[in-house]
């Protein structure tokens, strides 16, 4: 087995100058009003009207077993325990304790059958809504939540991935253009690049770009075109960053805030997360590695969610106290489960036909318990649905028409696959 | 946790001729550990159903016992053979009679031990006390009369995975699953020093995980050498790509001595114990199925290696010094003898 899949894996690892190269090539933004952002009474507003995407991306495929669907005391059950939760009649694992105090704000799905066991596929689907089809790429989740959701008229990217990598640009907004593909950030600082140099006095600063705004201007006044619209509004969304780089330093919060995320990789990443969403990023993906637990499953997850339920549980916590929960969908998948069978090295292998994802907040209904397993988790017994049907549900959540399409060039294709629907009981 | 047979005649091994003597399946689940009492006449085995199930070694029958609300690692037997004692991943230690005939045999004392898994149970050479080890990284020791704790010992950062009596009794020594040793004076809960047997564990950081682990530790006849087993080559943890290890220690010196490995073994070395011939044998499980394999401490590989018909996933040895228990994922306990096989008489006609 060859694990290619964990988040420090090549495709998220990009060079430290291709971050502020990605900023600077990629988003759209709106050039004019972006000092609006930094005004108290219109942060209010957007906290209020502002739809947000939260994903937690479980890598290699958290076990439903070990987390949302625990079958203590069967065949399959393994040696967790199921505890109660928030939700009266509600049992998730023990492994998620914290989690389980804030079920209330969250919900879960236990019916999933995406019939899919290959990680690559499994990724594919769970993030676009779509099985891979030749010849057709589609935007994942971030890039058609960040376009959707108008993230080109805000001042910060919309589509961040926030991992342990230097910086880069992902190649996931297929034909919505690549300010929406996503900008990964991660260990907790500011990007790398986003400093004005030490050489470069401020006034300078300013000169040197008021005057490529005069250049730049008499250049697309005969020549403008929508290369040189992204050009320009890629410029000025870099200055906008550079101007707010303090929200990607998780120093800025008071010592107790970072004590409850804690010290882990992950604490930091979430603690990043929200003060993301809070400045206005639209979609931000945060990723833990690595469940595709094959051997010693049950020492692994001990571990994994160890590390993931405090973080996870006081993110939660948070965005309800800061008035950020009823605007902000929360997101925890994973490219499949794992088997209910325990095989002989003390693992769980690939998974897809009966399995569980947790989701909470915008238009979400809180406490809710979508479908069911059987006894031992072996099969879905009740309301099965695939990726498709969870995509659609996405979109509905933060507000958007999920039967609605993009218009790409004059042609419309659809946000979500029309060949499924959206999960009516689960949408407030 | 073997008590050799003193008072008998001990019959002189011959490790190279193991064979198989007897398996009884249990069939509602595969079997996680296995112990012998004391007296000999059973084998006891833990199994995935919370289940602990006692074996006739004279007829295999079963007799089995329920308390546990998970699955149970840990066990450890009276000196007086009255009772085995079990620690589950239900926090608990129980206690339980050897000899009970009820339908239903129950629990004669529990107790909450641990805030997670009770991962392993050793008894003083006294026969007094218990240790127990777990998950919360504590160390703890109780009265094996009444289940009070006496003593409780922290300093492992990692889950405590073994726990062993030096023979003398004055010394406590626990294993966690990044290698380290810990040796605590049993009277004071004092750590006395700490053996870096580091070899047993890997940080994995492209699959971001520990792995490894001191799963069981043993001393040498001579109390010279202490050795710790579990595994190392763990290129892929999560693929269960690894080899098993014996790392052996000076007792005196505190220093790592020797590393014995198999031949050609992926697998993890779930229990190493010190024959009192001086040999050390071992059961392997993994990857690489199960493998019984037995060790001289001046060498580096096994002298011999028996394969088996499945994965193993513990073991423990007769007070004859002769029978060998394992357990397996294909829900068989195996009885291996120590001795050349009896030659099967000749078939008539």
């Amino acid at each position: 087995m060859k694990c290619t899949y964990a988040c420090n894996s090549a495709e998220h690892t990009m060079a430290r100058r291709q971050f502020l190269g990605g900023v600077l090539g990629g988003a759209v933004g709106v050039v004019g009003g972006l000092g609006a952002l930094a005004q108290p009474s219109f942060a209010e507003q957007l906290k209020k009207e502002q739809k947000r995407v939260l994903v937690f991306n479980m890598a290699g495929g958290l076990s439903q077993l070990e987390s949302w669907d625990p079958k203590p005391g069967t065949d399959t059950g393994g040696p967790f325990r199921a505890i109660p939760t928030s939700v009266p009649g509600t049992h998730i694992s023990e492994l998620l304790p914290k989690t389980a105090e804030q079920m209330h704000h969250l919900a879960v799905i236990r019916s999933i059958n995406t019939r899919q066991g290959d990680h690559g596929k499994g990724s594919y689907e769970m993030f676009h809504g779509r099985r891979q089809t030749p010849g057709m790429v589609y935007p994942n989740i971030g890039a058609v939540m960040a376009k959707a959701l108008g993230s080109d008229k805000r001042s910060l990217p919309g589509h961040v991935v926030v991992s342990n990598s230097t910086g880069g640009r992902g190649n996931n907004a297929a034909y919505l253009g690549p300010q929406f593909a996503s900008i990964s950030v991660g260990s907790g600082q500011p990007p790398n690049n986003s400093a004005r140099p030490d050489g470069l006095e401020e006034k300078a600063d300013l000169l040197r770009n008021d005057f490529r705004r005069q250049v730049n201007d008499q250049f697309t006044a005969r020549r403008r075109t929508a290369k040189t619209d992204i050009y320009t509004q890629n410029y000025e969304q870099a200055i906008s960053l550079m101007n707010q780089r303090d929200v990607f330093d998780i120093s800025k919060e008071p010592q107790a805030v970072q004590d409850r995320y804690g010290d882990s990789e992950f604490g930091k990443h979430c603690l990043m997360a929200r003060r993301l969403l809070e400045n206005g990023v639209t979609f931000v993906q945060v990723s833990h590695s690595n469940y595709d637990t094959h051997n010693e499953n049950f020492n692994f997850h001990l571990e994994q969610l160890g590390e993931v339920d405090a973080p996870f549980s006081t993110i939660v916590a948070d965005l309800h106290e800061r008035g950020l929960l009823e605007s902000t969908l929360i997101v925890m998948l994973s490219e499949f489960g794992r088997t209910p069978n325990i095989n002989k090295y003390y693992g769980r292998d690939h998974w897809g036909n009966a399995w569980s994802v947790c989701l909470g907040g915008a238009g979400i209904q809180p406490g809710a318990v979508i479908g069911k397993t059987n006894d031992n988790g072996t099969a879905v017994a009740d309301r099965e649905v695939d990726h498709g049907h969870l995509f659609h549900t996405y979109l509905r959540a933060v507000g958007l028409d999920n039967k609605g399409s993009f218009n790409v060039g004059g042609k419309p294709i659809p946000m979500a696959d029309p060949a499924y629907d959206c999960i009516e009981e689960l949408i407030i | 946790m073997t008590f050799f047979d003193e008072t008998s005649e001990a019959v002189k091994t011959e490790p190279t001729q193991v064979y198989i003597s007897q398996q009884w399946k249990y069939e509602p689940s595969p079997l996680i550990n296995c112990g012998f009492d004391p007296s000999g006449n059973y084998v006891f085995g833990t199994a995935r159903d919370f289940a602990l199930v006692r074996f006739s070694l004279a007829d295999g029958a079963q007799k089995v016992y329920k308390g546990h609300e998970s699955w149970s690692r840990g066990m450890a037997f009276t000196h007086d053979g009255q009772h085995i004692i079990t620690g589950g991943c239900d926090d608990k230690i129980i206690w339980w009679n050897v000899n009970d005939e009820a339908e239903a045999p129950a629990p004669v004392r529990t107790v909450e031990a641990h805030k997670g898994w009770v991962r392993a149970l050793a008894i003083s050479p006294d026969g007094t006390l218990l240790a127990s080890g777990g998950n919360d990284n504590m160390v703890r020791i109780w009265n094996v009369s009444d289940g009070a704790l006496v003593r409780e010992m922290s300093g492992h950062v990692k889950d405590v995975y073994s726990v062993f009596f030096h023979p003398s009794g004055e010394f406590l020594m626990s294993g966690d699953l990044a290698g380290q040793v810990k040796q605590w004076e049993t009277a004071t809960g004092n750590e006395v020093r700490n053996f870096d047997s580091k070899d047993l564990h890997t940080y994995n950081g492209g699959q971001k995980v520990d792995y490894g682990g001191v799963r069981s530790i043993t001393m040498s006849p001579d109390n010279n050498m202490i050795a710790f087993s579990g595994l190392y080559k763990a290129t892929n943890p999560l693929g269960a790509v690894n080899e098993p290890l014996i790392t052996l220690f000076d007792w005196e010196k505190g220093e790592k001595v020797k590393s014995l490995v198999m031949d050609n073994v992926k697998g993890i070395l779930w229990r190493a114990e010190f024959h009192r011939e001086g040999y050390i044998l071992g059961a392997s499980g993994g990857s690489g199925g199960g493998v019984l394999g037995f060790w001289k401490p001046e060498e580096e590989k096994a002298f011999h290696q028996l394969k088996m018909p499945d994965t193993a996933v513990e073991m423990d040895l007769h007070p004859d010094g002769v029978q060998v228990a394992t357990v397996h994922y294909d829900r068989h306990l195996r009885i291996s003898r120590l001795e050349k096989k009896p030659e099967e008489p000749a078939k008539e006609g």
